[in-house]
């Protein structure tokens, strides 16, 4: 369970040469009774982890498409409380490491240790909260510490070499590489330069590294996964939900986790 | 006396302030904060700030002693510090001229803002006119609704104005957009946030720029009565006007210090902006201070007359003196600050900004406790000619 469940799933599928996949899907987007359903199927398509969003009225660090799912999911009266009750309720009926995020003010709100104590509860293996750096994480660390929650991460494309190697040190589970400028989203294409930087967190990262923000399809997951560990696939996987194309996800996992042919 | 070093090093405010922002922005604040650590120990830095403000914003601005409306309220003698009176109608401008010179020290091309009633678009947009810097204003449909003359002149001042449809449109998603477009464009573009709050350095740095207001208050009324008032009153939305005008008084500890917010509707009723008389603590826009929020940690609308004031967060400093009780902090309802409007308007021919008349209804109502002895000072941050309209349809209405 927690962080070790996360380390150990990790280490078998690339162990076994597999890529990690990791989709993010907002709960109580369609409603928190398709909760279950999304997370057992997502699973079933081989993902390494699922990310879990929790809507928060102000998500400055998403784009557009995770924005609407969070006002859709708020509409339905998800909260916080809600979701961890859920994820309790079904916690024995799944393997596939759920990785909770959100903003701080939903989980500041709630109590920084009931949050703690309540993802071991609810079977949450780790958390990633965008709008606290390092400089604030002392803020919640030792209670996600102390209760064996991986707090995961996340890295920018501006951060300086000395913070990488900083961030990278302190990642539980594995390291969020933001691999665009901006907020959450599909992007056509990635920089250039997001290779060189995908290259040395994987030197410096003792944890695996992902990929996330603006990966949409396949060809740009195999593309980025060869140079780092994986990739976090969100708004595209959370439009094709919210447009009830089921088997397109599946294609998009398959096709992400194909391995390239050395052409 | 006690020495007041606010913020620590690492933006904290007591229990409050820090920097919630992601690791993209990270970097950018501490270069912000960096840059202005050296800019203002740097004698040219303040002397090129200086002289904008005296040339360009028309600084200082008077201290006048309101004789009608002393006469009228019949207790203390009555100071309005004069914002309205500088270059484009309100005390924003002291902050934008400091950060645009900032952002020229830091040498980025552009700026972006957030904006809610516009004024502070409309001082960002002045500047980056006058010093050759892009600019793009995000600002909330509704409040481009409310506010068009204010659209239109930000764009005659050159400046992008960018509308922003999501949540309820108004100032708090204003500046999601602009935290937002920063973090995607952070490298050659520079945040100007218009109040108190926001990520350490922010509330710092607007603290600083904002604070010529209290320390002219300070010189012009001992100059006048020859000593300190016994009470500065201004209104508190974010809290920048209020922060600039209290911080040169906060180890006076005799000069009482009153912080008005907006209770619109009331704030026993839902539709109100009175964050620190009824928010509880929180996480907003980077800062960790009180907020408006429900029980599930969601932030909710801020409810004012007044547009500069309907914002659900408050400076960091704000929830430090309050807490502290440094700072007296009173909520005026819309129709209080209506009545405050035309009253001195009427009075003294000053038609304060809706903002402003927040202050001058709670002072009017201050001054029935104290004595002719005494000495007040209300912070007049602007004029009130955006506000004539919707003032005219409000009254007709009653």
């Amino acid at each position: 369970m927690g962080k070790e469940r996360i380390e150990q799933k990790f280490a078998e599928k690339l162990a076994s040469g597999e890529k990690l996949f990791i989709p993010y899907i907002m709960a109580g987007d369609g409603g928190l009774n398709v909760l279950e359903e999304r997370i057992c199927f997502l699973a079933e398509c081989g993902v390494a982890a699922i990310e879990l969003g929790i809507p928060f009225s102000d998500p400055t660090a998403d784009g557009p498409t995770i924005q609407k799912a969070g006002v859709r999911a708020l509409k339905n009266g998800t909260t916080l409380a809600g979701v961890l009750e859920i994820l309790e309720s079904f916690k024995t009926r799944r393997e596939v490491p759920v990785i909770l995020m959100t903003y701080i003010n939903p989980i500041f709100h709630y109590g920084l240790e009931r949050f703690a104590k309540a993802c071991v509860r609810a079977g949450v293996d780790g958390v990633i909260i965008p709008d606290v750096p390092l400089e604030e994480e002392d803020l919640i660390a030792g209670f996600l510490h102390q209760h064996g929650i991986a707090f995961i991460r996340l890295v920018a494309l501006t951060s300086p070499k000395e913070r990488v190697v900083e961030i990278a040190r302190r990642s539980e589970g594995f390291l969020y590489a933001v691999s665009v400028m901006g907020t959450t989203g599909v992007r056509q294409h990635h920089d250039e330069h997001v290779k060189e930087y995908l290259q040395t967190l994987k030197e410096v990262s003792p944890v695996p590294v992902l990929a996330g923000f603006g990966v949409s399809n396949g060809e740009q997951a195999r593309d980025l996964g060869e140079y780092c560990d994986g990739v976090i696939v969100g708004s595209k996987i959370v439009d094709l939900f919210n447009e009830g194309k089921i088997k397109e996800i599946q294609e998009l996992i398959k096709d992400s986790l194909m391995t390239r042919s050395k052409a | 006396m006690t020495t007041y070093t606010m913020p620590d090093k690492t933006g904290r405010y007591g229990n409050f302030g820090g920097r919630f922002v992601p690791e993209l922005l990270m970097p950018a604040l501490l270069e912000l904060e960096e840059v202005y650590e050296t800019a203002k120990n740097d004698p040219a830095f303040l002397q090129q700030v200086e002289y904008y403000l005296k040339q360009y914003v028309g600084r200082e601005t008077p201290l006048y002693f309101a004789e009608q409306l002393t006469k009228k309220l019949g207790g203390p003698k009555i100071y309005l510090k004069r914002e309205d009176l500088n270059h484009t109608g309100a005390h924003k401008i002291n902050n934008t001229i400091g950060q645009a010179l900032l952002t020229l020290r830091m040498g980025k091309k552009k700026v972006v803002a957030e904006t809610g009633a516009g004024q502070h678009g409309v001082a960002t947009a002045t500047v980056c006119a006058l010093f050759g810097l892009e600019c793009i204003v995000f600002m909330g449909v509704e409040d481009i609704e409310r506010q068009k003359l204010n659209v239109f002149r930000m764009e005659m001042l050159g400046a992008e104005v960018r509308g922003v449809s999501s949540g309820s449109g108004t100032l708090k998603d204003a500046t999601n957009e602009a935290l937002r477009y920063w973090a995607a464009h952070v490298t050659d573009t520079h945040y100007i946030l218009g109040s108190a709050v926001g990520p350490h350095p922010f509330p710092l740095i607007v603290r600083d720029f904002q604070s010529v207001i209290g320390k002219e208050t300070k010189r012009q009324i001992v100059e006048q009565t020859g000593k300190l008032p016994d009470a500065v009153v201004a209104c508190v939305g974010g809290g920048s006007n209020s922060i600039g005008m209290f911080y040169p008084f906060i180890e006076d500890e005799f000069v009482k210090l009153y912080g008005v917010e907006a209770a619109g509707k009331g704030v026993d009723t839902d539709l109100h902006a009175a964050t620190l008389t009824k928010g509880d603590v929180g996480i907003l826009h980077g800062t960790l201070s009180k907020l408006l929020q429900d029980e599930h940690g969601q932030i909710t609308e801020a409810f004012s007359i007044s547009a500069g004031l309907d914002y659900p967060g408050v400076g960091p400093e704000h929830s430090h003196l309050h807490e502290t009780k440094r700072v007296t902090y009173e909520a005026v309802t819309d129709e209080e600050a209506l009545d405050a409007f035309q009253f001195l308007t009427k009075t003294e021919g000053i038609i304060p900004a809706l903002e402003s008349a927040h202050a001058v209804a709670y002072a009017m109502k201050l001054a029935r406790t104290m004595s002719p002895d005494e000495t007040m000072v209300i912070c007049l941050s602007g004029r009130g000619d955006k506000d004539v309209e919707q003032v005219k349809s409000r009254l007709e209405e009653r």
